[in-house]
């Protein structure tokens, strides 16, 4: 198979813009004929079913959750990147596009990060308009700040929910459309399978959530913006309905899966503290500014930390990296706290974590300056673990917070099959090998608002006007069956075990291997251990209640079986990348210093993967898009 | 520690509910609310029983899936608090607790603790938007807004739709809900446009939906996981007034 990304030709500033002078358009009057399935309420999807809609197609919308306004976009905090330049600080359009191919270690393609920089002021245009309450200037206009370690101030924020609020403003927008009849709304359903038809994809089987029913839904194309699977971790800062099941069954029905082993793991997260645990709480980094991190220099000192004088502190961070210090980059920081946690310097009952202390900050700013930054976070900090950060340091761990694998797609945001887009979290595209704070959000709703909406016209006017094959169709027929036969199965191992208890051991033996530092021996042992789960989850699963009615354990059932077969092509791919960039960490290669060794020559390219079975063992074939670089140099990252 | 659980059990819309009883003995005093409720559904699978159905998602506090009414109070105990933030802490060794879904006309029962909540979403879909297509807006800064005008919209705009309100509310009125996204986008120009229409449009839905009427009791604001200020709902009467007569 030979991997064509069809980036547009001419100079890198151009590309996007004589891209759509080229591509085709789709009549007014012809758009309404058209449908379009998107499955994903987030930003990405609902963005997209938004934009689409108002442009005349008739678009179907599919999510897990009771409204769409849900979706895990909603969670976000920090904020969304733009080059604005409004503070005059020398940023530029081109500037974002560097710091962001830098940023990903060079594992991206140029051309999509370009445009991805190039389109992110449009999105603070839309946002603005739809009523989006951003942080304002006194003067009325629009505030920034600087975010990730990013040289200059391009992060337009609102308080600590910026995911919230831009999620509301694309959601209304889609709501609206909903009422003038241009979105038919199915939430509580969740897709299971697409259907292809004749090389194309040409709807998707949903289960409604509620009765149980499977449903087929047909369509000129369907978009795939269902979000990351950090929850192959089981602990993670998603949301606990954040899955990979639909990209998987994609993937199952031929769609490639690029760059599995890329996962971003947040340093300044909130320890687990027992068995219990369900998920993890993402603590701003914007706390890096002002915080330091330390453990005790001696093992096993269990003083509290505030009689721990400071010649008795690693300040780790600081000796190892004086320039960047405490803000060195996430990968950086979430790396020498597991190094100092294996080193048995970890803090707290479980022995990981580490301290992030503000007791030198409030000496020098005041307790007023520290709690008008930070007072919501040290409020959630203090509600969830108990112990009052104004008083005594946070205690914070790494912990699975994004994934910058998912589906293969070209520039148009299609994957490999024909008809069959991925947006947002769930395609691989923009961020590489490591994905900068506030980018996200940049690019699930470009990708919504600005690039699907353009690129699916140019896919759709070459579709002939009105086919429908029917949902009776043999292949419907036969997908239909496949999702309701998995269903039956599950429900009738009646084995020992829980789903909950799968999960998470699952999530131990991904965690501890391909985690935040892998290397060739575990991953093989990962890949043994995680056949020996799945054969056993197969036979030994409890899944409770019935088919025909809401049962949330049937549905985690479900997902819970595709990341076992996800955790292992991550574990393939990461055994595969024999060079270490970006949040990919193969302990073999690393310089003496401990820092990662990125190897050009070898594996300058997207690992595109394609499903050939499963029987014991997954089968997958590798393709390689070899990732070309005309307009960047490339350099080793350093943060010393 | 030990929780005496009651929670409510209920096969769908139309079947007759119940109260089921168990006792925790594996309660820790760090875990949240909602894991308590996982800890317990591990211990009804294992003993081969169905678990109890609760909706849930981010876990933070900010999707307003969840809306439990414990002990009679929607979230529970803790003020400016969703329960899925709620920690066990909270609680004494020993201590009894009743698990409710929210109880409203407008909000049926799917299953145990999960309701319908799709009338937010048709309340929304009446005019809770500024009616721009992408791609139509003008440049981000061509419209300065008084940063104190834009910090009451957040305020209003923080609302995280979980329907606590209503389940608060005597009336079980959804008054608060409404009003937010109406103060919200009043508080913009973006929003000023449609100012009158909107208000009309979506205090009919809400009419409609089955909601009840406001009496001022207050308890919304009370149980607003958000905090977010019942002078929205005064706003969104005068609003309403106007539109009407003018
Ligand atoms: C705690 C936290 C904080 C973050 N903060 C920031 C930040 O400050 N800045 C930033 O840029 N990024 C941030 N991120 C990352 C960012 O929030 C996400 O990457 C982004 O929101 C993903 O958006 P999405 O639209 O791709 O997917 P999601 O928002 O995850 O949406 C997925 C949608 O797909 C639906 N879905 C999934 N599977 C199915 C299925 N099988 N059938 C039907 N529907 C399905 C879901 O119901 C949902 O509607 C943060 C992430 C976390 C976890
Ligand atoms: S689960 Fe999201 S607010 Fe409680």
């Amino acid at each position: 198979m030979k991997l064509d990304g069809k980036i547009p030709e001419g100079p890198l500033e151009q590309k996007w813009s004589l891209h759509k002078k080229n591509m085709k358009l789709v009549a007014p009057n012809n758009r309404r004929k058209y449908e379009v399935i998107i499955v994903g309420t987030g930003l990405a999807g609902g963005a997209a079913a938004a934009s689409l809609a108002e442009m005349g197609y008739k678009v179907k919308s599919f999510c897990i959750q009771d409204s769409a306004r849900r979706a895990h976009s909603i969670a976000a905090q920090g904020g969304i990147n733009a080059a604005k330049n409004y503070p005059n600080d020398g940023d530029s359009v081109w500037r974002l596009f560097y710091d962001t191919i830098k940023g990903g270690d060079y594992r991206s393609r140029e051309a999509n990060v370009y445009r991805l920089a190039e389109v992110a002021n449009n999105i603070i245009d839309q946002a603005v308009a739809q009523g989006v309450p951003f942080a304002r200037e006194y003067s009325g206009l629009l505030a920034n700040r600087s975010f990730g370690g990013a040289q200059v101030s391009r992060t337009f924020y609102a308080r600590g929910q910026t995911g919230q609020q831009l999620l509301l403003g694309a959601y209304q927008a889609m709501m609206r459309q909903v009422q003038e009849g241009g979105v038919e709304y199915f939430p509580r359903h969740e897709m299971l399978e697409v259907v292809i038809i004749d090389g194309k994809a040409r709807g998707i089987i949903t289960r409604d959530l509620v009765s149980g029913e499977i449903v087929r839904h047909e369509a000129d194309a369907v978009v795939l913006a269902t979000g990351g699977y950090g929850n192959v971790f089981y602990l993670s800062t998603n949301a606990k309905n954040s899955n990979v099941t639909a990209a998987w069954r994609a993937h199952k029905k031929g769609a490639l899966f690029a760059n599995p082993c890329y996962v971003q793991v947040h340093p300044t997260c909130i320890p687990v503290s027992g068995d219990y645990q369900s998920k993890l709480t993402l603590m701003s980094e914007s706390l890096r500014n002002d915080g330091r991190v330390w453990v005790p220099r001696k093992k096993g000192d269990d003083r509290h930390p505030n009689d721990i004088p400071d010649e008795e502190r690693y300040y780790y961070l600081e000796e190892r990296y004086p320039s960047f210090g405490n803000l060195v980059p996430r990968d950086v920081a979430s790396r020498n706290a597991k190094l100092v946690c294996d080193e048995g310097l970890g803090v707290g009952e479980t022995g990981l974590a580490v301290y992030l202390d503000f007791r030198d900050a409030i000496k020098r700013d005041g307790l007023d300056t520290i709690s008008a930054k930070y007072g919501n976070l040290f409020d959630m900090y203090h509600n969830i673990a108990g112990e009052n950060p104004y008083k005594q340091p946070m205690k914070i761990y790494p912990a699975v917070h994004y994934t910058m694998g998912g589906l293969w797609v070209d520039y148009n945001l299609m994957t490999n099959v024909p008809g069959l887009f991925a947006t947002g979290e769930a395609n691989f595209s923009d961020h590489g090998a490591n994905r900068l704070g506030a980018s996200a959000l940049m690019q699930g709703l470009s990708d919504g608002y600005f690039v699907l909406p353009a690129t699916i016209g140019n896919y759709l006017a070459d579709e002939e006007i009105g086919k429908r094959y029917g949902t009776d169709h043999a292949e419907f027929e036969k997908a239909a069956g496949e999702a309701q036969a998995q269903i039956d199965k599950l429900l009738s191992i009646k084995g020992k075990r829980t789903i909950v208890d799968f999960h998470r051991t699952l999530g131990k033996i991904v965690w501890d291997n391909i985690g935040i530092a892998r290397n060739a021996e575990d991953l093989k042992k990962a890949i043994k251990e995680i056949q020996e789960l799945r054969e056993e989850f197969w036979t030994n699963v409890y899944v409770p209640g019935e088919k025909n009615n809401y049962n949330k354990y049937l549905e985690f059932a479900g997902r819970v079986a595709d990341f076992f077969e996800l955790a292992e092509l991550m574990a393939k791919d990461a055994l595969d990348r024999e060079e270490s960039c970006g949040c990919h960490l193969r302990e073999e290669y690393q310089s003496e210093e401990g820092e990662a060794i990125r190897n050009d020559e070898d594996f300058s390219y997207v690992a595109a993967w394609e499903y050939q079975g499963v029987n014991g063992e997954l089968k997958e074939q590798l393709h390689k898009e070899n990732l070309e670089f005309e307009f960047v140099e490339l350099k080793q990252r350093s943060y010393k | 520690m030990t929780i005496h659980l009651k929670y409510w059990k209920q096969d769908g819309p139309d079947a007759q509910g119940y109260f089921e009883e168990k006792t925790l003995d594996t309660v820790n005093e760090h875990m949240s609310f909602l894991e308590m409720l996982d800890v317990l559904n591990e211990e009804l699978q294992l003993e081969g029983k169905d678990p109890v159905e609760f909706d849930y998602d981010c876990r933070e506090g900010i999707c307003g899936s969840c809306n439990l009414v414990i002990n009679g109070q929607a979230h529970g105990p803790n003020a400016k608090t969703a329960c899925c933030q709620l920690h066990m802490r909270t609680y004494n060794d020993g201590d009894h607790i009743t698990i409710e879904p929210p109880r409203a006309a407008a909000f049926p029962v799917i299953k145990d603790l999960v309701v319908d909540r799709s009338g937010f979403d048709r309340i929304i879909e009446a005019g809770g938007y500024v009616s721009v297509k992408t791609g139509s807006a003008q440049e981000a800064n061509s419209t300065p807004i008084e940063k104190h005008s834009s910090d009451m919209a957040f305020d209003y705009a923080t609302c995280i739709g979980c329907g606590a309100c209503v389940a608060a509310c005597p009336n079980a009125s959804a008054s608060l809900f409404t009003g937010a996204k109406i103060a919200h986008l009043n508080k913009m120009p973006q929003g000023e446009v449609e100012r009158y229409d909107r208000v009309v449009a979506m205090v009919d839905q809400m009419k409609e939906e089955g909601f009840g009427d406001c009496s001022n009791y207050g308890e919304c604001e009370a149980v607003c996981p958000q905090g977010i200020s019942i002078s929205a709902i005064a706003e969104m009467r005068r609003d309403y007034v106007k539109a009407m007569f003018s």
